[in-house]
């Protein structure tokens, strides 16, 4: 063996036995540092003819590349085995729980999300949203909406009353949304397309009553909106907000003071099934809502002549629609904030409906 | 409103089945409600029984062998005493449903004995309450046939929900006129009655009104001597039966059988019981009277009586007293067809609770023109089923019809509903409904009938027309687009509310809708239960006054989920509270509550958090980023607004803030609250909560442009540097960070409180703020002079406003 190859295996053997960076680094510099065993091998370079740095020379160049190379392969391999300790010190159980978002636990309560529901579909139409006091007037809900003083339609409401003020006028709470009728053609001229949702109140309850309850109202003036337009803007309403291709609605004939031609509609479904409603088949019939020409009384409360201006109205309730669309099966559920319904009916924060994203997910 | 087909068909000739009578009742605005078609009965059939044995192994049992008029006798075993040979019965075959038992029969065996079928009993058959033996019929009732045929039972009973403007419909006369306007058959027209009268009628009748006519404004009577008042025919009866009335008498029957057969309520006296003439007045204050239904109502001068020497006969138009009614020994009978008031008879049949088909009928509107020829059909009946001699009816302050006459141009129909429908039609409509239309032409008057005072105007005329002609055939057209894309839509506070719901719910609350009335204790606790918001006649004593604050409600919803066992919850509403009765006193407010641990990041225990003893309760510092979280949403501006220490006396007084926007406008307040009210409210618990004013936040500026401002970016590195300062105990670290940021509102751009700490080492009364402030250089890398006159600024105005020095 020359001395070449002695020095060479003696350097190898140094890389191969180094355990960590600082072994290989002092490797290294016994080797190629300033005065390093190769480096003072390379200072005899000078010294030489040029044949023998032909052949010595080459062959001392050629050891110390092999040794660099051997050198850094070395630490490139420790440095990984460093890292890849560090990394299996550091792993966690990644089983273990975090916390969900906040906006996934919250929730909107179903009453909002119907208006806002309904709201998407009306805009669509045109219509804007009128609001109203929930204590209001005898005049509002009853006079101006052409329920005569002492009339049995007065009657049916089971209306909450306030004490009477000092000139014996008693305030209600308001058994419909339809005061906002009256309120609305006072302070703006037609056109007008509003709808109307808001809390209303009536002295009853069991499953399907309950004394606070929610509508939802509709009134059009122009002067020329009729039945015809009526009956479209329901059946697109029912078609957008039961999310169906298609649906059949019976008007019949009916009666409300405010109103006139009035009608009670009903829409066709499939009861069959139980508790879940489908819309858009079946053969039974369900009433939904009420509805019809306004009446000249009331257009007349309103500020406005029933010989220039005309228009529908409609009311139904919300919380019903609520009910038939998402399954609700007791109305006393919306109201006693159980955060078991409210998680299990309620909905997502970031679920807003709208036309162009689809109403419900 | 119940009647049964054949009674229909009394005054309808039709060929429509029940079907489609039903269909178009309910498309005439006539909704039915209910139709029995009484198909249970259909299966029973007239059977003989042909030999009636003792059967062996009972002694109160016997084996019949019955004909049903189809092949071979049928074995039957019965315990009915009268069951005999030769009795002809009813009888049901095995799979029949019995109704009066509940039972589907089957064949049986009874001791020993086959038994395929049975005779029944009118209870079994739901007839009457009569259990003591099977049914009896003629020797001529004819085996092999319907029963139900035969004993009428099969007459459908079709229930209308009858709406309250329609009192022509009240009588089933009313109800054929109205199918046979739509063309369903042909109204048939009644005879006139035609019977000799003897005499006057003795009794008078007065009307002592006091000027108040309207309250009365007819009244007519007819004595009918010698009648023999026994039970009414068969056919009365079971009519009466199948609509739900219990047959007393023929008398009675007879006024009944008018209330629905014509609308028209009659009332019958014993003429011996009545003394002196009849007065129509109204009652004396605290008068009493025993009415038919036995019992005694006091009554007042708002009623108006029928009343004789004796005192009141009669609550006039709702219904007639115990003491002079009629019963088997009536021989004289007076007949009283009279008008009330509907609006007073509505009154007096609510105060004092009474229901009775004649009120049903009176506050509707009964048809004046028929007051005297009610009078006279109902007399042909009492002669018919009674006998007797009719007297001369006295009919005294009837002044006539005179009908509204509505100007109607025939485009109306048109212009309301979008229809079609020709003048002729329209006019051909109104007149089979009884209308009079007079004049040619597009515009002519039409004569309302006296059967119809709920028609006044025009778009009333519009509706019959429609409802005849067919609501179906009016075909859907589309409202008129506004041919543009729609712009905004929503008010502000519309678009305030929308975002404090899901800026509230996107924090982990659950959104309540929780009453707007609560107890009347909890309203006064926040500042509620005036008088005027007190409701006079709540559905129950909890429910009693409106709401002051969303807080009672929230906290009493949060204790009641703690109660089942979900202590941890975050409840919000965004509703109304309410100041004062006026429409402004409703104020839109958001509000929230939360319990236990649930805090932003979540409820509970948690692996992380155990170091630290499982979840935090929550506190007012988890209220106060809920309430400005709302102010965010909303989209105010957060410069602007101020946190002033203190709240409500509901609130905690130290751990509670108000939040403020300029000096006047209160956006509302955060806070733990007070344990005595959390102790008036038995609720417990960790609990905070806010309430903000979502109406108090003022509309935003209009903007010029949508462009958002210029950025411009500071080339320069930001710096931070913290500083500590030792502090009063009462200073607000709030006021520490003004005046740090008011240092150099050019360069520094954040100053945040990172650390307070209160220790013995700092002193009595004393507290350490930490705060880190963010230097942002804007046209020049700072030197260190330019840091150390800017760190002098900083704690000379800290030191000047709040007397905090730079900790050592």
């Amino acid at each position: 063996m020359t001395e070449l190859e002695t020095l060479e295996s003696g350097l190898l053997a140094d890389v191969a036995a180094a355990s960590d960076e600082a072994a290989i680094e002092a490797v290294r510099v016994a080797a190629l540092g300033k005065k390093g065993s190769v480096s003072e091998l390379l200072k005899t370079l000078g010294t030489m003819s040029p044949e023998e740095r032909q052949t010595r020379g080459a062959a001392i160049n050629a050891l110390k590349t092999r040794v660099t190379d051997a050198i850094n392969a070395r630490k490139t391999a420790l440095r990984d085995a460093a890292i890849d300790a560090r990394l299996k010190a550091e792993t966690v159980d990644v089983s273990l729980p975090v916390r969900s978002s906040p906006a996934e636990r919250g929730r909107i309560h179903p009453i909002s999300q119907i208006v806002d529901e309904i709201t998407a579909i009306f805009a669509d139409m045109g219509f804007s949203i009128a609001e109203g006091p929930d204590v209001e007037t005898d005049y509002y809900n009853f006079t101006a909406l052409n329920f005569p003083e002492g009339h049995p339609a007065r009657e049916m409401h089971d209306t909450f009353f306030f004490p009477a003020d000092e000139n014996g006028d008693r305030k209600v709470l308001r058994t419909h949304t339809s005061p906002v009728q009256v309120r609305t053609m006072e302070a703006q001229k037609p056109p007008i397309r509003i709808i109307i949702p808001g809390k209303t109140y009536r002295q009853d309850s069991d499953a399907t009553h309950s004394p606070m309850f929610h509508q939802v109202e509709g009134l059009v003036v122009d002067r020329k909106a009729n039945v015809a337009n009526m009956r479209w803007v329901l059946e697109e309403f029912c078609k957008a907000f039961f999310e169906v291709d298609s649906v059949t609605m019976r008007f019949r004939p009916s009666f409300f003071p405010f109103t006139e031609p009035s009608f009670e509609v009903d829409i066709q479904c499939d009861r069959s099934s139980g508790p879940i409603v489908k819309f858009g088949e079946g053969t039974d019939w369900m009433e939904i809502l009420g509805c019809g020409m306004v009446h000249p009384n009331v257009l007349r409360a309103g500020g406005l002549d029933p010989d220039e201006y005309q228009g529908f109205a409609w009311g139904m309730g919300l919380d019903r629609i609520a009910m038939l669309k998402y399954g609700m099966p007791d109305l006393r559920d919306f109201f006693n904030a159980d955060v078991r319904w409210l998680s299990h009916y309620g909905f997502r924060p970031l679920d807003m409906p709208t036309l162009f994203g689809g109403l419900s997910a | 409103m119940k009647f049964t087909l054949s009674w229909l068909k009394d005054h309808l000739d039709t060929d429509a089945s029940l079907d489609e009578i039903c269909e178009k009742l309910t498309a005439i605005g006539l909704e039915v409600e209910d139709v029995d078609d009484k198909a249970a009965f259909k299966p029973f059939v007239i059977a003989k029984v042909v030999s009636a044995e003792q059967h062996p192994n009972a002694d109160k049992l016997r084996v019949l062998m019955v004909d049903t008029g189809k092949g071979d006798p049928i074995q039957v075993v019965c315990g009915a005493p009268n069951a005999r040979a030769g009795l002809i019965g009813a009888f049901a075959a095995p799979g029949t449903y019995v109704p009066g038992i509940d039972v589907t029969l089957s064949v049986g065996n009874i001791r020993g004995v086959e038994s395929r079928g049975m005779m029944c009993s009118e209870k079994e058959l739901e007839i009457s309450d009569n259990h003591d033996g099977i049914i009896e019929l003629p020797a001529d009732a004819p085996v092999g046939a319907s029963y139900a045929g035969y004993a009428g039972l099969d007459d459908p009973v079709i229930e209308i929900n009858l709406t309250p403007n329609r009192p022509d419909c009240t009588s089933i006369y009313g109800i054929a006129r109205d199918l046979a306007a739509s063309g369903l058959g042909t109204l048939k027209t009644p005879k006139a009655a035609s019977f000799k009268v003897e005499g006057e009628t003795p009794v008078k009748v007065k009307l002592e009104l006091g000027g108040d006519d309207h309250l009365c404004p007819g009244f007519a009577l007819r004595l009918v001597r010698g009648v023999r008042n026994g039970p009414s025919p068969r056919w009365m009866q079971q009519r009466l039966i199948a609509i739900g009335l219990r047959p007393i008498n023929a008398l009675v029957d007879i006024t009944n059988y008018m209330t629905f057969d014509q609308g028209r309520p009659l009332h019958v006296f014993d003429a011996a019981k009545v003394k002196g003439d009849l007065v129509v007045r109204r009652a004396g204050e605290g008068e009493k009277v025993l009415a038919l239904d036995t019992r005694e109502y006091t009554l007042n001068p708002a009623n108006v009586v029928i009343s004789d020497d004796n005192g009141v006969e009669s609550i006039g138009g709702i219904m007639g007293g115990e003491h002079s009614g009629c019963d088997e020994n009536t021989v004289d009978v007076l007949i009283e067809s009279a008008l009330w008031d509907p609006m007073n008879i509505a009154k007096t049949g609510r105060s004092h609770g009474i229901i009775t088909d004649a009120r049903y009928r009176f506050e509707r509107g009964v048809d004046p023109e028929y007051m005297v020829p009610g009078l006279e059909r109902a007399t042909e009946l009492v002669l018919e089923l009674c006998g007797g001699v009719p007297a001369k009816a006295d009919v005294v302050g009837y002044k006539g019809y005179t009908p509204k006459v509505v100007d109607f141009p025939f485009s109306e129909v048109k212009r309301l509903t979008g229809l079609d429908v020709s003048e002729a039609e329209s006019a051909n409509i109104l007149t089979r409904l009884g209308f009079t239309v007079t004049g040619s032409g597009e515009r002519v008057s039409v004569a309302v009938p006296s059967w119809r005072p709920d028609v006044d105007g025009k778009a009333d005329l519009v509706e019959e027309v429609m409802r005849i002609h067919g609501v179906d055939n009016i075909k859907p057209a589309a409202l008129e687009s506004h041919a543009a894309v729609n712009g905004r839509i929503l008010t502000t506070l519309q678009i305030r509310t929308r975002l404090a719901k899901r800026a509230l719910a996107a924090r982990g609350m659950l959104e309540a809708v929780t009453w707007s009335f609560i107890p009347k204790a909890h309203a006064e606790l926040f500042g509620g239960g005036a008088p005027s918001l007190a409701l006079s006649n709540p559905i129950a004593s909890d429910m009693s006054d409106m709401r002051p604050s969303l807080l009672p409600g929230l906290l009493a919803a949060a204790q009641r989920n703690a109660d089942k066992g979900y202590g941890d919850v975050a409840l919000f509403e965004v509703s109304g509270t309410y100041e004062n009765d006026r429409p402004e006193g409703q104020r839109r407010v958001a509000g929230g509550v939360r319990r236990g641990t649930a805090t932003l990041a979540g409820s509970g225990r948690l692996w992380s958090n155990a170091a630290k003893g499982g979840g935090k309760p929550v506190d007012v510092y988890d209220a106060k980023a809920d309430a400005l979280a709302v102010i965010e949403a909303c989209g105010l501006p957060m410069g602007n607004v101020q946190i002033e220490p203190g709240a409500p006396g509901w609130y905690h007084p130290g751990r509670s803030g108000t939040i403020k926007m300029g000096p006047k406008i209160v956006l509302g307040y955060f806070g733990e609250f007070h344990p005595k009210t959390l102790g008036a409210l038995d609720v417990s618990g960790a609990l905070c909560g806010f309430e903000i004013f979502i109406d108090a936040m003022p509309e935003p500026k209009k903007k010029a442009t949508r462009t958002k401002p210029a950025l411009d970016l500071s080339p320069f590195q930001a710096v931070k540097r913290d500083f500590a300062f030792v502090v009063d105990k009462t200073v607000e670290a709030g006021a520490i960070v003004r005046a740090a940021t008011g240092a150099d509102r050019k360069l520094i751009s954040a100053v945040n409180v990172f650390d307070v700490f209160e220790g013995a080492s700092l002193g009595e009364g004393k507290k350490s703020v930490a705060i880190e402030v963010v230097i942002q250089p804007v046209d020049k890398t700072l030197t260190d002079e330019d840091f150390e006159a800017l760190t002098a600024r900083i704690v000379g105005n800290v030191l000047k406003t709040t007397g905090g020095t730079l900790r050592a």
